[in-house]
């Protein structure tokens, strides 16, 4: 893991190194399959930013100059556009990326004690990594899965209604390199090779895409209930305080 | 409100309507086998046939409305099309689902993906677009790996590409995975993005029908919105209309989530009530009450319990003083402080803010500050109206929405629970606990019907 080198000021960087040989050979093709997708190449900007993060785990100086040089954009152009998006990381960063969903509903629900949870149990802090170079915690916004309330996102992958308990189990597992399975979404991949897919190379793994079924359990409610498969919710959750069921919702006095 | 109030409907198999989710529960149900098996791509070959203009004029007259939040006629937004202008037409579809609450699109588009992918190849044919994009929020990789999967199938059957079903329609069709940016929900913003640049939303006029992508005619519709339309050529517009009013018709995704007993999809006719929700699904969970939901995500000003039987459409919630959103309906239960509520949305908003107009940009930072104040027992009873004030210079003189947004809940809450800010000043410290908030405080306490 690199340090950051002491502020000075003066003389500017010296350009980064260039990819070793091959990498650059292998990476131009891909960038190149990623450019002819569009009408124009610069939209294939973001693409090439995953595709350089699926390289070296993070937007390097080198990648930023890579996406410069294919897309005929000065570096100074890259960088802005890759700092805008808080899905590019700036630094070396884990192998996993624990991503604690701390936005209202999910912190109101027990996100920010899963979040303080982890810091603690981890001993990192927001966006740090371990020191074993596995897991990077940090604190995210709505990833839209409110009815899986609190969620965890691994490697952007969804850990549905977690527990600190649960939190913990699961970067010990990440940690111990145990097989973590999602709640919704496929075995675990690397971050590196996550970043690969957001490029627009599909995961070719084999049952990728059938793992985990059709849709999660909150999202069939609904569908059951209209079905007549559920017992209709009186049922299910039975009232405080002697109010006849059917009688109206729970929200009323 | 009394326990008795009138409900119309109360049996969840007439309340709720499935379209969209009517087959999730099958093993493998986002795969183009299941779909066909349900009637997928008929809608399609109805489409095909008919000429561009007269799909328009169905999707208008259906009385289809955006399912992104804002409720703009579907039709009527790609009627605004110039026709035979020689530039390329294209149509994007915002996936880019990060609006606080809002989680619809993902689990449709990880459950059925090719309801949109029919829905998009209807609609190309209608605007006369031979490219269209889907933007994909990137943080939601397992639907990007079923999308990928999705339009391979739909190449290799003939649905998209080279002549789409021998019709000499061709279509290309893209997806693009965004890289983490609330803003690009935004859809200026987000074709700037898509475009390769920072995601900051472009003035308007010109809309993007007229310079859009690439400065050409282009049609930016929500996933669901979309995804609807299929359903539409195969039934016609008389059964969508059979559902929901007569301004706000047809079946939408209600999306549950928070205190409630059985958080989740539900999908039904538009206009059905939080009450109704809330009893066929099995009310707030055990032992507490509702205190304050919102109808549409975090940006929708918030309704309390004197609110559960507004009509849940574009008119019935907007005359309650909100909006119907994105259908995101977060319920929080007594125990939940509003204060630190708002405090955090707020901080996202804060966060989020693009930066390219100074009252959301500057705004959004110092209302942050006085929440964090005043929910840390820090704040002084003059905050209130400095944060009102700041809000209402934010709402309404932002660059784009997100500064409204940002403004809804500040707005509302001081409406409706003035008091608990009040008791956060002259207490100096929240009073709530909590863990009584989590998900694992099972125990009910005993104050809660006090």
């Amino acid at each position: 893991m690199t340090t950051e080198p002491p502020v000075s000021l003066g003389i500017p960087e010296m350009p980064p190194p260039d990819y070793p040989a091959e990498v650059r050979a292998r990476l131009e093709a891909d960038a190149r399959e990623v450019i002819a997708r569009y009408p124009d190449s610069r939209s294939a900007l973001l693409p090439l930013l995953h595709l350089v993060q699926a390289e070296e785990g993070y937007v390097s100086r080198t990648g930023i100059r890579f996406c410069a040089q294919l897309l005929e954009l000065t570096t100074a152009e890259v960088t802005a556009v890759s700092t805008f998006y808080t899905m590019y990381r700036r630094k070396p960063s884990g192998e996993y990326q624990v991503g604690v969903c701390t936005n209202t509903l999910c912190a109101v629900m027990g996100g920010d004690a899963i979040f303080e949870a982890l810091q603690e149990h981890l001993g990192i802090g927001n966006d740090e990594t371990t020191e074993d170079g596995r897991v990077t915690l940090q604190h995210i916004e709505c990833n839209a899965a409110c009815d899986y309330a609190p969620v965890v996102m691994v490697n952007w992958e969804f850990f549905d209604n977690q527990t600190p308990e649960s939190a913990k189990r699961l970067v010990d597992d990440l940690r111990a390199g145990r097989a973590a399975q999602p709640t919704r979404g496929a075995p675990l991949c690397t971050y590196q090779e996550t970043a690969r897919m957001l490029a627009g190379f599909p995961d070719t793994r084999t049952g990728a895409v059938e793992a985990t079924g059709g849709a999660g359990h909150a999202s069939l409610v609904g569908l059951r209930l209209a079905k007549g498969e559920t017992a209709p919710g009186r049922i299910v959750s039975p009232r405080e305080g002697g109010i006849a069921p059917g009688a109206g919702g729970e929200g009323e006095e | 409100m009394t326990v008795a109030a009138a409900i119309n409907e109360t049996s969840p198999e007439k309340v709720l309507a499935p379209v969209l989710s009517a087959f999730w529960d099958e093993p493998n149900s986002w795969t183009l086998e299941t779909y066909r098996r349900h009637g997928g791509y008929e809608g399609l070959r109805k489409a095909l046939a008919m000429a561009p203009d007269d799909v328009i004029a169905l999707v208008k007259d259906s009385g289809l409305r955006g399912r992104g939040g804002a409720g703009f006629p579907t039709g009527m937004k790609w009627q605004f099309i110039p026709q035979g202008d020689g530039k390329p037409h294209y149509l994007v579809v915002n996936a880019d689902e990060s609006e606080p609450g809002t989680c619809k699109d993902i689990p449709l588009l990880f459950a059925n993906p090719h309801s949109l992918l029919e829905g998009i190849v209807i609609a190309c044919h209608a605007i006369r677009s031979n490219q269209a994009f889907i933007y994909l929020r990137g943080e939601v990789v397992p639907v990007l790996r079923r999308l990928h999967h999705a339009v391979a199938e739909a190449y290799e059957a003939g649905y998209l590409g080279r002549n789409v079903q021998g019709s000499g329609f061709d279509l290309e069709l893209t997806v693009h995975a965004g890289a983490g940016a609330y803003i690009c929900g935004e859809e200026t913003a987000l074709l700037d993005s898509l475009e390769g640049r920072r995601g900051q939303p472009r003035l308007r006029p010109p809309f993007p029908a007229v310079a859009g992508l690439y400065a050409c005619p282009t049609v930016v519709n929500n996933v669901e919105s979309i995804a609807s339309v299929p359903a539409i050529l195969t039934r016609g517009k008389d059964w969508f209309r059979s559902m929901g009013s007569e301004k706000s018709p047809g079946f939408t995704l209600y999306s549950l989530s928070g205190h409630v007993a059985n958080p989740g999809q539900y999908e039904g006719p538009l206009g059905i009530t939080l009450r109704q929700l809330l009893d066929i699904s099995g009310g707030m969970r055990p032992g507490h009450r509702l205190k304050f939901w919102t109808p549409g995500g975090s940006s929708t000003p918030l309704l309390t319990d004197e609110h559960l039987d507004v009509p849940l459409d574009y008119e019935g919630v907007g005359a309650a003083g909100s909006m119907l959103g994105t259908k995101a309906l977060q319920c929080f239960d007594e125990t939940t402080c509003v204060v630190r509520a708002v405090a955090r949305w707020t901080e996202f908003y804060a966060h989020e803010s693009c930066g390219k107009c100074t009252p959301c940009r500057e705004g959004t930072y110092w209302m942050v500050q006085l929440l964090r104040d005043i929910e840390a027992g820090k704040g002084r009873s003059e905050d209130l109206d400095k944060l009102l004030d700041i809000a209402d210079n934010v709402n309404g003189k932002s660059f784009c929405a997100l500064g409204d947004g940002a403004a809804s809940p500040i707005f509302s809450s001081l409406k409706y629970f003035r008091e608990e800010y009040e008791r956060h000043i002259t207490g100096q410290g929240c009073p709530f606990d909590p863990a009584l908030s989590t998900a694992w405080a099972h125990q009910p306490h005993l104050e809660v019907n006090a």
